[in-house]
């Protein structure tokens, strides 16, 4: 499982990027949702965010599920073309596969890449 | 068994009816016309073309006999679909329901033309009532989440006749089926989620943190899509009804409650049965849902109108005459007409008629034996997340240890061995779920040889790991690509133009 040690992450699988502001789902995420098929953004571009604020909602083969705002801010980009090329999810979560990117977010009390990695490890069975 | 993993391709087994039409044939011959030609409606109100095919009768008979072979039934073998009751329909209730007097009535027709219809109704409203404990019954919902929905208009009926506008908050543990929230979701109501406990139970720390005076109410399936029935279950109710809730009862999971526990006296206010499940109404492509929805006193005035009714008592000479009735503050029509009168209601008269108190009685005791029969063999082959006596299904883990097999793959390899697969991924919290229900139609050969078949399978998961990822091998068509069928949508009732270049 890949866990990139620059980033930081939620209990319900999202990372964020403190230096770049971008939000996404983790590898752990993607790998336990199985294929992804669906992508809808629910943000826009300037929208003010709260942290827990749904900001995206994905369905795999397996399971639909709501991607929540890891911190507060002002939304700064989308990645409008996530839509078309749900599957992008699977195969570059950390990378092609970011989401929004928020400006002004602290990651406060978000995990680090090792207490994430033994949340992930305690859930997988 | 056959270990070919060459598929016959799809245009092999059997075209399309439009793949096989031919310009200029004929199903059928018109005669000459004996009215008078009318001139046709504006130009444009009429399309300039309608592609249908143009086939011979006996091309349509034999396109059809041949795609129907392809089909797996409940008449065809063992269905153990966890949480949707796949019992045998037993074929007197094809019988009942195609009665000449049932058949050929119409809902318009004047009451007094269709006693029989509506004594049927009535005495099915009774029945339904005497056994899931409720005071009232509507027998309209076209089916389980139609019920829902109705049942979800009486709680918020209800609020809003005392003036407590102040409750949007619907209950719904993290086992409910999905029907629950979006149920909720339609009338606008926010979902507060409620984990499950290691047993399986409602966790009641949660539930009380979550009761209180916004909370219309809680959905409830119990037992639960588990299979498990709520140990804590006078517990919940009391603390949703302290805080002025109420409470739901979702009735998927009534096989393993008939003649034993009655949801109404466990103090549930409204219910909803699944006659297609619980009372051997065909589903699954095989005829409509039927959902009537019961309620206890405090709803009684909302139900949905009409009800059948006694309109005219009688005396010893003349029957009384029954007919139609609405409840005071009623929450209006769910339905055009009365609900699926034949293929629901009719056929499950006939079922409880047959059965009897005692006989239904024995259907939830020998739906609950068999899960557990089967829970047993299985244990230690597949693990089992809430290992308890479970009621009429449970649910297993479809994954191995140090393996790459998954649910999807366990239940694709099971149609090899010509059983239908359980429903696998549900409920969400239980990791790659295998949800199997045999209901009680089946004899412990069938029940051995499915358990014998899934034990073989997680011994095929070690050694041949590869039969499980390409199966199924031996049905027309191998492993659909679900991928592709969910990322690139054709939902349209004729070919696109770049259908050759999709292919």
């Amino acid at each position: 499982m890949n866990i990139p040690s620059h980033l930081k992450y939620t209990k319900s699988d999202e990372w964020f990027d403190p230096s770049t502001g971008a939000v996404g789902i983790s590898d752990f995420a993607q790998s336990q949702l199985s294929d992804i098929v669906f992508v809808e953004l629910l943000v826009e571009e300037g929208e003010e965010v709260s942290a827990g604020k749904a900001i995206a909602s994905v369905e795999s083969v397996k399971a639909s599920a709501e991607i929540y705002s890891p911190v507060a801010g002002k939304v700064s980009a989308v990645n409008k073309g996530l839509s078309d090329k749900p599957e992008t999810l699977n195969s570059d979560p950390f990378g092609e596969g970011w989401m929004i990117k928020i400006e002004g977010g602290s990651a406060g009390d978000m995990m680090d890449s090792a207490v994430y990695e033994k949340d992930c490890e305690g859930r997988a069975h | 068994m056959a270990t070919t993993s060459t598929p016959l391709s799809a245009s092999i087994v059997e075209p399309t009816i439009f793949e096989l039409s031919s310009p200029g044939r004929l199903g059928v011959t018109m005669p000459a016309s004996d009215v008078p030609e009318t001139a046709l409606p504006p130009k444009n109100l009429l399309r300039s073309e309608l592609p249908l095919p143009e086939l011979a009768e006996v091309d349509v008979v034999r396109h059809y006999m041949r795609l129907s072979k392809f089909n797996y039934s409940v008449d065809d073998g063992f269905y153990p679909l966890g949480s949707c009751t796949m019992k045998y329909n037993p074929k007197i209730n094809e019988d009942t329901c195609r009665l000449p007097g049932f058949l050929y009535t119409h809902p318009l027709q004047p009451i007094k033309t269709v006693q029989g219809n509506l004594v049927l109704m009535f005495d099915l409203q009774e029945w339904l009532k005497e056994i899931s404990g409720f005071a009232g019954m509507t027998l309209q919902p076209a089916a389980g989440a139609h019920g829902e929905f109705t049942g979800v208009l009486m709680m918020a009926a209800y609020h809003k006749s005392r003036g407590d506008s102040k409750r949007t908050k619907m209950l719904i543990p993290d086992a409910a089926h999905g029907t629950n929230p979006a149920s909720a979701g339609m009338l606008g109501m926010s979902v507060v989620t409620i984990p499950s406990d290691a047993r399986g139970n409602v966790d009641l720390k949660a539930l009380a943190t979550a009761c209180d005076d916004t909370v219309v109410g809680m959905m409830l399936t119990n037992p639960n899509t588990l299979g498990m029935f709520d140990e804590n279950i006078e517990e919940v109710i009391k603390m949703v009804k302290d805080c002025g809730g109420l409470m739901y009862g979702d009735g998927a999971n009534l096989n393993a409650l008939l003649g034993i526990v009655r949801p109404g006296d466990l103090g549930f206010d409204v219910m909803h049965f699944n006659l297609h499940k619980t009372f051997a109404v065909p589903h699954g492509g095989g005829g409509p849902g039927s959902g009537p929805v019961g309620v206890s006193d405090r709803l009684l005035d909302f139900l949905p109108s009409p009800l059948v009714g006694i309109v005219e008592g009688g005396d010893d000479d003349i029957p009384p005459l029954y007919g139609f009735v609405t409840p005071k503050q009623s929450i209006g029509r769910m339905k055009a007409f009365h609900g699926h009168f034949g293929g629901g209601l009719v056929r499950t008269y006939t079922y409880i008629s047959m059965h009897g108190p005692d006989g239904l009685k024995a259907i939830s005791q020998f739906a609950v034996l068999n899960a557990n029969y089967l829970q047993a063999r299985l244990r230690s082959t597949y693990k089992i997340p809430y290992d308890r006596i479970c009621m009429h299904e449970f649910v297993a883990e479809g994954s191995f240890e140090g393996s790459d097999v998954r649910a999807l793959d366990i239940a694709k390899r099971l149609m090899d061995y010509n059983f239908h697969p359980p429903t696998n991924y549900f409920p969400l919290i239980v990791h790659e779920a295998l949800m199997i229900e045999p209901t009680e139609t089946e004899n412990k050969d069938t029940l051995d040889r499915f358990a014998d078949a899934l034990i073989k399978i997680a011994e095929e998961a070690k050694s041949q790991p590869e039969l499980l990822h390409d199966a199924p091998h031996i049905t027309p068509f191998g492993r659909m690509d679900e991928v592709k069928a969910a990322r690139e949508l054709v939902l349209c009732c004729w070919l696109p133009e770049n259908y050759e270049t999709m292919k």
